[in-house]
């Protein structure tokens, strides 16, 4: 593995096992992530979640995950023991997730649970941990973080949980950020700043970002590098920039079924699925 | 006139709930206690008493008002603190409640314990391990908890705790050679004998009650477990619990820092209620092992007609119950930020 790899992943599966056989979330996908921006897109059920959980090795049981190699600053992620696994969630590898009404503990304090973020991995005393709980809030553009650090996660927006969930994620100095559909859930005209903020951060600090979206235009704009995923494996990858010069259908049907206001059209087109996608073998997104 | 203060209204409207409530079961009480076809007067005087006799005492006892007027009058005397007189043990019904409620508060509060400190822990790890062994083993727990009677369950006990292995004392509340040794502070003996510094009293009363204490502790156990793991499966798929997890927290912080403090507000309800329960006097088990509690007492009270006595200890357990569920309505205000 190269230096400037932070992630390498190798025929990834990810495998819950039901009634009728087991099921593949994920069917053996290989990508890596340098210090840039990957995006990773595709429709409901495609399993680009999963594929963010995996890496954190946080897949609810039943389900498993598989692979041939996954590998983290060095460290094999596989055979990680849970006590390893628990160092590298947060200080190494850290995941934002889509609705801060949800992912925030709703009867801590944003304070307690930015600090308890941060003392998971260093030891700091309570007002070091205070004091760079507050330096991060302000980093995330929150106004008086002094007095949001004593609120409730109800009496935040969702535009400022969701900065709160960012300070919280990048407070222990992870090198890995995983945001999953960090902005779904946010009003839309919040939405940019928060994809702002955190692109700053993540730049600011040299940090890879995979960020999971279904929103195309979102992902091209943000991203350096952009993986197409359709039914557990990687279809397409591209260059953010050459997006428009992509060839798989499937890729190509999802940027026709997007309006675009410069050119508008009577109808927007319609995703025709083709069967023989699901077998087509996964391309590669190993830098 | 100055604006009335929030917490002084919403004192004010918690007063007249519960003054409403008492009233009510108080009325219902009372009423089915007059309806019953059984001579009052007859129960004081017995049969052979004269018809002159017979007048007196039914004029005595009010009974040629009408009902409602009788309920009023009623309600003035227990507004100054005077539930009558048991016609059975002769006494004040006060003084009555005053010494068997104790013999409750003290069973129940021990069975409570019992209860929670086992039933949560139980509960947790049946949730968190869920369908292992351990869950398997709640499950049944919780199963026979609720299902086996308890008058049967109390007097296997006897038998193979007192009647063949005598780890603990038999029926009662201490053996007779500890009787009235402590003089009563608070009536419960287990904390009189403490605060008297009388350890030998205490032993005994001990080996009194921790089987029957330990049934109801196992009753309480059964809901709350169940209870509690099915709070705790909740939490546990929640979002914010693979936030704590992304985080790299320890398992422990994960159960008891977050999807814990989650379930608390839930969890006080809960055991409330089954604090209430056991307060309620369990009346078979307060049979089975000649507890003399407020349950045998009601209980014994109604089959001799005795309707000051019932009504009085209803009045008592009623209050409780409400004032147990404001209670748990201040945690709640405690424990849930978003309540305030």
């Amino acid at each position: 593995m190269s230096e400037q790899h932070l992630l390498e992943v190798d025929n990834l599966w990810v495998k819950f096992p039901t009634r009728s056989g087991i099921f593949d979330a994920v069917r053996g996908i290989s990508f890596s992530l340098g210090r840039e921006r990957l995006g990773i897109v595709g429709e409901s059920g495609s399993g680009k979640s999963m594929t963010g959980r995996a890496v954190l090795k946080l897949i609810r049981k039943p389900g498993f995950i598989e692979a041939d190699r996954v590998e983290m600053n060095g460290v094999d992620v596989l055979n990680a023991s849970e006590i390893r696994m628990r160092q590298l969630r947060g200080h190494h590898a850290s995941m934002i997730m889509q609705d801060p009404k949800f992912s925030l503990n709703p009867v801590m304090t944003v304070g307690q649970q930015i600090t308890e973020a941060l003392r998971a991995h260093e030891k700091v005393s309570k007002q070091t941990a205070r004091k760079r709980a507050v330096d991060m809030l302000d980093a995330v553009a929150i106004r008086e973080p002094e007095r949001v650090f004593d609120l409730y996660p109800h009496e935040v927006s969702g535009g400022m949980g969701q900065r709160i969930m960012i300070a919280m994620m990048l407070i222990p100095g992870p090198e890995i950020l995983i945001a999953d559909e960090p902005t779904s859930a946010l009003d839309v005209s919040v939405q940019l700043q928060v994809l702002e903020i955190m692109d700053k951060l993540v730049s600011d600090r040299g940090m890879g970002l995979i960020f999971i979206s279904h929103d195309l235009n979102l992902v091209s704009k943000f991203c350096d590098r952009i993986m197409i995923m359709y039914a557990g494996r990687i279809v397409e990858v591209c260059e953010a920039g050459k997006l428009h010069e992509a060839t798989h259908p499937y890729t190509v049907g999802l940027l026709n079924s997007v309006p675009d206001l410069t050119h508008p059209r009577p109808r927007l087109e319609v995703l025709q699925r083709d069967p023989a996608w699901r077998e087509m073998p996964s391309v590669s997104a190993l830098l | 006139m100055p604006p009335v203060p929030p917490w002084l209204k919403k004192l004010g409207s918690t007063l007249v709930t519960v003054a409403v409530t008492i009233l009510g079961l108080l009325f219902v009480t009372f009423m089915i206690g007059r309806v019953m076809p059984i001579d009052p007067v007859l129960a004081v005087i017995g049969e052979r008493a004269t018809q002159e006799q017979y007048n007196e005492v039914f004029y005595d006892l009010g009974l040629d008002k009408p009902l409602i007027v009788q309920f009023a009058i009623y309600v003035a005397n227990v507004l100054q603190g005077d539930f009558g007189t048991s016609i059975r043990t002769g006494q004040q019904v006060s003084d009555d409640i005053a010494r068997v409620f104790p013999a409750t508060l003290e069973l129940a509060t021990l069975g409570t314990l019992i209860g929670v400190f086992l039933g949560v822990p139980l509960g947790v790890l049946a949730a968190v391990r869920r369908g292992s062994w351990i869950d398997q083993l709640a499950r049944f727990v919780g199963l026979i908890g609720y299902s086996m009677p308890i008058f049967w369950l109390g007097l296997v006990g006897l038998l193979l705790f007192y009647g063949i292995l005598n780890w603990v004392s038999g029926p009662g509340r201490v053996g007779i050679f500890y009787q009235g040794i402590v003089e009563p502070i608070t009536g419960m003996l287990l904390v009189d004998s403490t605060l008297r510094g009388e350890w030998e009293v205490f032993r005994d009363a001990f080996s009194h009650i921790i089987l029957p204490a330990s049934l109801l502790g196992y009753y309480s156990l059964a809901y709350i477990s169940r209870m509690t793991r099915s709070f705790m499966l909740e939490q546990l798929n929640s979002e914010y619990i693979i936030t704590a997890r992304v985080k790299g927290l320890s398992e422990r912080k994960v159960i008891w820092h977050h999807a814990f403090r989650n379930i608390r507000i839930q969890l006080i309800t809960v055991i409330a209620l089954a604090y209430a329960n056991l307060l309620e006097g369990s009346v078979l088990t307060e049979i089975i092992f000649a507890w003399p509690g407020i349950g045998q007492y009601i209980t014994v009270s109604l089959l001799a007609n005795d309707m000051n006595a019932v009504l009085g200890g209803t009045i008592v357990i009623g209050t409780i119950f409400v004032c147990l569920n404001i209670f748990s309505d201040l945690l709640y205000r405690f424990f849930d930020p978003r309540s305030k």
